[in-house]
């Protein structure tokens, strides 16, 4: 008894999670005559391809293309996530394997400046962005989004590093390996699922974000998908299952990025919120 | 420090690996170097720079390109905008709706972990990935479904209040046709919608850390307690609570902290910056600021005083850390 319930109350909140996701995904295959229909299908009675024919063959904005936003929103979100983790690692590497006397100072720098409202930072960007001439590019983002997805990384990647038994670093050591031999073929390779799942959050925050694409992109080409989408979506608000279809092609990457990494990245978060 | 002292000649000379590894006391600054780098440049300098900018009239890019000069205008931006009664209500908005959703994302996030904790392997494993789905999610995408499932004509939530009874529908809402109702029209429910979207987006968050939690206690204490006849309620709140209170002090603070910021949602529920009955901190900042005409010592000011808010908030959860830190 106590079990169907437990199960019950586990279906309900699957279905509440998981439902929004399905829907837009299901509309997305629809026709437009059941889209609009008076009673809504569960399942798409005639599942077409239309929607998203309509989007990678047509322009998302007059003159440019989905591909052309979703290559923008590749290149800032890769750019990002190559250079916050290499930078990432160095500090995470620092923090998990040295005392050293400003250790803590840094520590609570890293959690203070992860606390700062990254909206509350868009005027002040903006005009560091002016003022770099990096107004309407894409380079603009990846800083910007560089500093933001930093010290999340950095504070992920410490528990990971610091999982790693030191003893095997001193075995090497003590093999003769040189301190940098030492990180290049003991720690690195470990800390490397580690690295992917703080990759997976740094993506993630690149390829997602909207005030500052919208604030310092002003030319069209330019645009990530998100700012696309925005204007797309605000143009004509009818074609639902365009917007369907652009929004499943956009959630599909970051969905198969979170599952492949999903158990390291949970414990990942905890070994951040357990250790501290 | 004292290791720089005791590496003196002598015992260089019969340097050990070990003793080497010791002596290495610039390395870790210098793989620090870079992250500092980044963050005091694109956090720090920042932060002080909008301070700063709240202190001037600032109207134009071409004052931030640094073309025209910036009139200084002390606290002017500061008193325009807290005697202002609009500034107050959408303070009182951004407070409410935080701690609305902080509370609801919680309660149903910890229930969802602990749930998750006692349902059977595959029934876990498949909650899980569903609740995955919806972290996954991105707030944006996951904002236009939620927009499309209210559309007024063919939204999901649409078909289903015209389902109810109409008798039903008339006594708890006051209308029984619901095709054509502007959801998002009326600033309350509109905040019910926005708080909808947004637990939908964080509880799975809440939910797994809670369940790493209560992985990463033995469970032996929880079932002591229950043959010594503690009933759920109790050995939650007796047992389970506390040995996982350092990590709901950080999820509520992390909650606050999103929740009091939240941008994205709002953006794209309210379809934009035009509906000011809908405003909370941050969309009235940027709104202030780049909605024409431009007025970012305005913007800036709101900016501050929002980020002056958080601080509290932050220094909380540092304290809170760093006395974890303590004890282990």
């Amino acid at each position: 008894m106590k079990k169907i319930a437990l199960n019950g109350a586990g279906l309900l909140v699957a279905l509440f999670a998981a439902f929004p996701v399905y829907w837009m995904v299901a509309t997305s295959l629809k026709p437009n005559k059941e889209i609009f229909a008076a009673t809504p299908r569960p399942v798409p009675a005639e599942p077409t391809l239309e929607h998203y024919r309509e989007i990678l063959t047509g322009n998302l904005i007059p003159g440019v293309s989905f591909t052309d936003f979703f290559l923008n929103s590749a290149l800032v979100a890769v750019a990002t996530v190559v250079l916050s983790g290499l930078v990432a690692l160095l500090a995470a590497t620092a923090v998990a394997r040295f005392r050293f006397k400003l250790r803590t100072t840094f520590l609570i720098l890293l959690l203070v400046v992860q606390m700062i409202p990254l909206e509350a930072l868009v005027i002040p960007l903006f005009l560091m962005i002016q003022r770099l001439g990096l107004y309407n590019t894409l380079p603009s983002l990846i800083l910007t989004y560089l500093g933001f997805s930093l010290p999340f990384a950095v504070w992920m990647l410490r528990g990971f590093v610091a999982a790693v038994p030191k003893e095997l670093e001193e075995a090497a050591a003590i093999d003769g390996a040189s301190r940098a031999q030492t990180f290049r073929k003991v720690l690195f390779p470990l800390v490397a699922p580690g690295l992917v799942a703080t990759s997976i959050f740094s993506f993630i925050t690149a390829w997602n974000e909207l005030i500052f694409a919208l604030t310092f992109i002003n030319d069209q080409h330019r645009y990530t998908l998100p700012v696309a989408m925005t204007f797309f979506f605000g143009r004509d608000d009818t074609a639902w299952g365009s917007v369907m279809a652009a929004s499943t092609l956009f959630t599909l990457p970051v969905i198969v990025f979170f599952l492949l990494v999903q158990r390291r990245m949970v414990s990942g978060l905890v070994a951040g919120a357990v250790k501290g | 420090m004292t290791t720089l002292t005791e590496a003196t000649g002598e015992a260089a000379a019969r340097e050990t690996p070990a003793r080497r590894r010791r002596r290495v006391d610039r390395l870790p600054y210098l793989l620090l170097l870079p992250c500092l780098a980044i963050i005091a440049v694109l956090l720090l300098w920042p932060l002080g720079q909008v301070v700063m900018m709240s202190f001037y009239k600032l109207n134009s890019v071409r004052q931030l390109r640094g073309d025209r000069e910036w009139p200084w205008v002390g606290l002017a931006n500061y008193t325009q905008i807290l005697g202002d009664p609009f500034f107050r209500t959408v303070l009182r908005n951004t407070v409410l709706f935080a701690v609305a959703n902080v509370v609801l994302t919680m309660i149903l996030g910890t229930l969802v972990g602990l749930l998750l904790n006692r349902l059977g392997r595959k029934m876990a494993t498949f909650v899980a990935s569903c609740v995955m789905l919806a972290w996954a999610t991105p707030a944006l995408t996951g904002t236009i479904v939620w927009k499309w499932i209210f559309d007024d004509t063919s939204g999901l939530a649409t078909w289903l209040f015209n389902k109810l009874p109409d008798g039903l529908s008339t006594a708890l809402f006051g209308r029984s046709d619901w095709t054509g109702y502007g959801w998002f029209n009326d600033p309350l429910l509109f905040f019910a919608i926005l708080t909808l979207v947004v637990v939908w987006h964080s509880f799975p968050f809440i939910a797994v850390s809670v369940l790493a939690g209560l992985k990463s206690v033995p469970s032996e204490l929880q079932e002591a307690a229950r043959v010594d006849g503690a009933g759920p309620w109790r050995v939650f709140w007796s047992v389970t609570f506390p040995m996982l209170r350092p990590v709901f002090g950080i999820l509520v603070v992390l909650s606050t902290i999103w929740d009091f910021k939240v941008f994205t949602q709002q953006f794209v529920l309210a379809g934009g910056t035009q509906d000011r009955s809908t405003f909370m901190l941050s969309i009235y900042s940027y709104a202030e600021a780049f909605s024409p005409p431009p007025k970012y010592g305005l913007g800036s000011a709101i900016a501050v005083i929002l980020t002056l808010i958080l601080l509290v908030v932050t220094g909380v959860y540092v304290r809170m850390v760093l006395r974890q830190e303590d004890e282990s």
